[in-house]
């Protein structure tokens, strides 16, 4: 189906920039030049994209991208499971993000893990009016009363929070008091701040910096004895279980996980991770706030790493080995070594079925360049890629590590653009989420929920490349897009009506 | 039936939009006017002088112990005092929380819905200070006050807030059609009161209707909770009240798009009229220091 396979690099960048021309074309002037600092074609050797990142969307285009509340509330804070989330605000924020983003987590739901669960104050009128300072209040006690295995609740803001200015910073302090030192987390991740999902990230970051890290007593007693290859993994929200399957590897080559940021996260080891060895960062956009804070005020370096595909996997062990001793050295190539008939198994068979096929992404803020690796191990061509909420560096980190010469870049996509760039490069599979997937289907492109996994997973590490493999695999050569066949091309039916 | 008249005041806190507008209404209703005043300020403070109480039961408290205003009754609300004024309070948050804009918003929308203009000549809106949000607007904004009435006096801030107030009017007034009735000057006896009033109603394009002098026995009245008509209705501020009065209710029509001004022009304004010393642009941001030295 993909067009590009014979063609030059000089003949695809002409034929992305007139692309991108094409699309341009049917904006009004100041929208077109608007979005033209967001499209490119990428040149190889320079040292970003050439796009402009964390603008506001324009109004009217239909940005896939969400709000600061969906960063904080769906991202950060939502997959600590033994505290308790509050949607603070109208039902609606609280209900459509309900059950998270398939943040799995060992626990018993209800009793002393939430995850799934909603907790929401269910604004009034007559709380935007009188102020819902005292619902709030009152909710936090019937948590106390209903969930007493709860180790601490978070006030996730919507918008109205921040217009009509409750106090929730007061609300949270006296009761943390009256429930003997809880920690109580105010967010104000109100929807209408910043440009994206992306300020939510930051704002949650804070939050674990002021109420969590600084309200520890300094004093407080060791929780475990240190070991020198302790690590904490940040930024990998265990979607289908990647946190799982990447762990077991960091444990094989020696190292000791003291915790999880945040899927299966818990409040005990957000507190410990400042006596971590290394943390070891997956999603650089959503967590590096926190990382680098930790960075200066405790001492505890910490390094990216990519786990998708034997390859990045290869190089990613390496480097985290590289901060510590030959014994965890060893350990990675052990590791490396162990797992490599495996891999070349999932490539055998896959890789005659997937070689040459194009795929065009578009997620946020990491997988957009983090995925490009196992494609390529499957003999795959990522020939489009672009970020909801990535600032500057993450262009720099996509440009000089993962895109090819030609790449078709495209930040804060909107929905017209979308379509158009897919209709006209015709790539063999899309990558993105779930608004944008039946309208890919329809237009008969096979297509995988890269947000999502699409209820599969995991997709990191060695046992997740095999699913990803797979479902790559039958997502494209499924044999549905043999027989999807428009009925004006269909000979022998159009002369039956003609017929009739 | 006359048509239903839709009037508002608006002005500076602590002007006299409450007295000014209780004492003429009072005198609207001597001269046979069906009347029903809409406060809309927090304070609940809007119809004290003329059902002689605070009101207690607002709209906006009865709703927050009904569950919510659906479940009211507008009997429930509406409170009848002298000359068989109808009153009703929005009500609203104690200061420092919630939003009391939205609670003007569901308050008059409930009025709306439940038929509280029906039956009457006259809704007078009394509204907080400054338009200071969108909720506060509301009385201006489409359907609602078609003629606003801006109490001010000579004094510098209380013009500030006139021309603001303007501002708020011009923004609504192609879509919904509100119109500026014209200025009511509460006399504080500052230098030069009426001139300085008459320039300012000249500048918005629009007329002083009317000049209200300052009398103690507007206070006395007031420490009685009653309107200077009801306490001495034979008294000289009586009859200002039933002149300024007559003059909004022979005002049905008359009122106007304003034309806000600059603060460079208010400025200038005060300097023409010698309140203000001239001050050049050399001087500004000088200490008194500065420049005698």
């Amino acid at each position: 189906m993909s067009v590009a396979n014979n063609e030059s690099v000089a003949e695809i960048k002409a034929r992305n920039k007139e692309l991108i021309k094409e699309v341009l074309a049917v904006y009004p002037e100041k929208t077109a030049k608007r979005r033209a600092k967001h499209l490119n074609v990428h040149d190889a050797g320079k040292s970003d994209c050439g796009v402009k990142s964390n603008i506001k969307s324009i109004p009217g285009v239909m940005t896939i991208r969400g709000c600061a509340y969906a960063g904080s509330k769906g991202v950060v804070w939502g997959p600590i499971k033994d505290m308790i989330h509050i949607s603070h605000g109208p039902v609606g924020c609280g209900q459509y993000s309900w059950a998270a983003r398939r943040n799995y987590y060992i626990g018993t739901t209800g009793i002393d893990t939430f995850v799934t669960m909603q907790f929401t104050s269910d604004f009034q009128e007559k709380d935007i009016v009188f102020g819902g300072d005292k619902k709030l209040a009152k909710i936090m006690d019937e948590i106390q009363e209903l969930f007493p295995l709860n180790n601490g609740i978070t006030v996730q803001s919507e918008c109205p929070i921040g217009l009509i200015g409750d106090d929730i910073e007061a609300v949270s302090k006296s009761k943390s008091k009256e429930f003997g030192g809880k920690t109580i987390v105010p967010v104000r991740c109100e929807g209408f701040r910043g440009v994206s999902q992306s300020l939510g990230h930051h704002i949650a970051n804070d939050a674990v910096r002021d109420y969590v890290f600084d309200k520890m007593d300094p004093n407080r007693p060791a929780p475990f004895e240190s070991s020198p290859y302790d690590v904490a993994i940040i930024g990998d929200y265990n979607i289908g279980g990647d946190a799982w399957s990447s762990r077991i590897l960091l444990e094989e080559m020696g190292l000791r996980v003291i915790a999880q940021w945040s899927g299966d996260g818990s409040l005990a080891e957000l507190e410990n991770t400042p006596l971590a060895k290394l943390n070891v960062l997956h999603c650089y956009r959503s967590m590096n706030y926190i990382s680098r804070h930790m960075e200066e005020k405790f001492g505890v370096p910490w390094c990216e790493y990519n786990f998708f595909g034997p390859s990045k996997i290869a190089e990613s062990l390496r480097k985290i080995a590289s901060f510590f001793d030959d014994k965890i050295k060893e350990g990675a190539e052990r590791v490396i070594a162990k797992y490599q008939p495996l891999m070349e198994a999932v490539i055998a068979k896959y890789r005659p079925r997937l070689e040459g096929k194009t795929v065009m992404l578009y997620v946020g803020g990491l997988r957009p360049r983090h995925v490009i690796g196992a494609y390529e191990d499957l003999g795959m061509e990522v020939v489009g890629t672009g970020y909801e909420f990535a600032h500057n560096d993450d262009y720099q980190r996509t440009a000089q590590h993962y895109v090819k010469d030609g790449t078709l870049i495209y930040d804060d996509v909107t929905g017209y653009e979308f379509e158009k760039f897919v209709e006209k490069v015709q790539p063999d599979l899309v990558g993105s989420g779930i608004k944008e997937k039946y309208v890919f289907q329809k237009m008969g492109v096979p297509f995988r929920q890269m947000h999502s996994w699409d209820y599969s997973g995991p997709y990191h590490g060695y046992d997740g490349f095999a699913i990803f493999a797979r479902d790559m695999d039958m997502a494209i050569n499924a044999p549905v897009w043999k027989m999807a066949k428009a009925p004006w091309k269909d000979d022998s039916n159009s002369k039956l009506l003609a017929a009739e | 039936m006359a048509k239903l008249r839709q009037i508002a005041f608006y002005g500076k806190g602590g002007i006299g939009k409450s007295t000014t507008s209780q004492n003429t209404l009072a005198a609207l209703s001597e001269m046979g006017q069906k009347i029903l005043i809409v406060g809309c300020d927090p304070k609940a403070d809007s119809t004290r002088l003329i059902l002689h109480a605070k009101a207690q039961d607002t709209i906006l408290s009865l709703a927050a112990a009904a569950g919510s205003v659906e479940d009211l009754e507008l009997e429930d609300v509406m409170k009848v005092g002298y000359r068989d004024i109808r009153c009703v309070e929005s009500g609203g948050p104690e200061p420092g929380v919630g939003c009391a804009g939205r609670g003007v918003i569901t308050s008059i929308n409930f009025l709306e819905e439940n038929g509280a203009y029906e039956d009457i000549d006259y809704v007078s809106y009394d509204v907080l200070g400054d338009v200071v949000c969108g909720g506060f607007a509301m009385p201006i904004r489409e359907n609602k006050a078609q003629e606003i009435y801006i109490v001010m006096s000579g004094e510098m801030m209380a013009m500030y807030a006139a021309n603001n107030i303007s501002k708020g009017i011009l923004k609504y007034a192609n879509s919904g059609g509100v119109r500026l009735g014209g200025l009511v000057c509460n006399e504080r006896q500052t230098d030069k009161e009426l001139e300085l009033a008459e320039s300012l109603a000249k500048k918005l394009g629009t007329t002083l209707i009317y000049f209200v002098p300052r009398d103690n026995i507007v206070q006395h009245a007031e420490l009685r909770r009653m309107t200077v008509l009801e306490y001495a209705p034979d008294s000289q501020q009586a009859q200002h009240y039933r002149n300024l009065a007559t003059k909004v209710h022979g005002n049905s029509g008359n009122g106007i798009i304003p034309t806000p001004i600059t603060m460079d022009e208010l400025e200038d304004l005060l300097m023409e009229h010698g309140v203000m010393a001239q001050v050049d642009e050399s001087q500004v941001g000088k200490s008194a220091a500065e420049l005698s030295a």
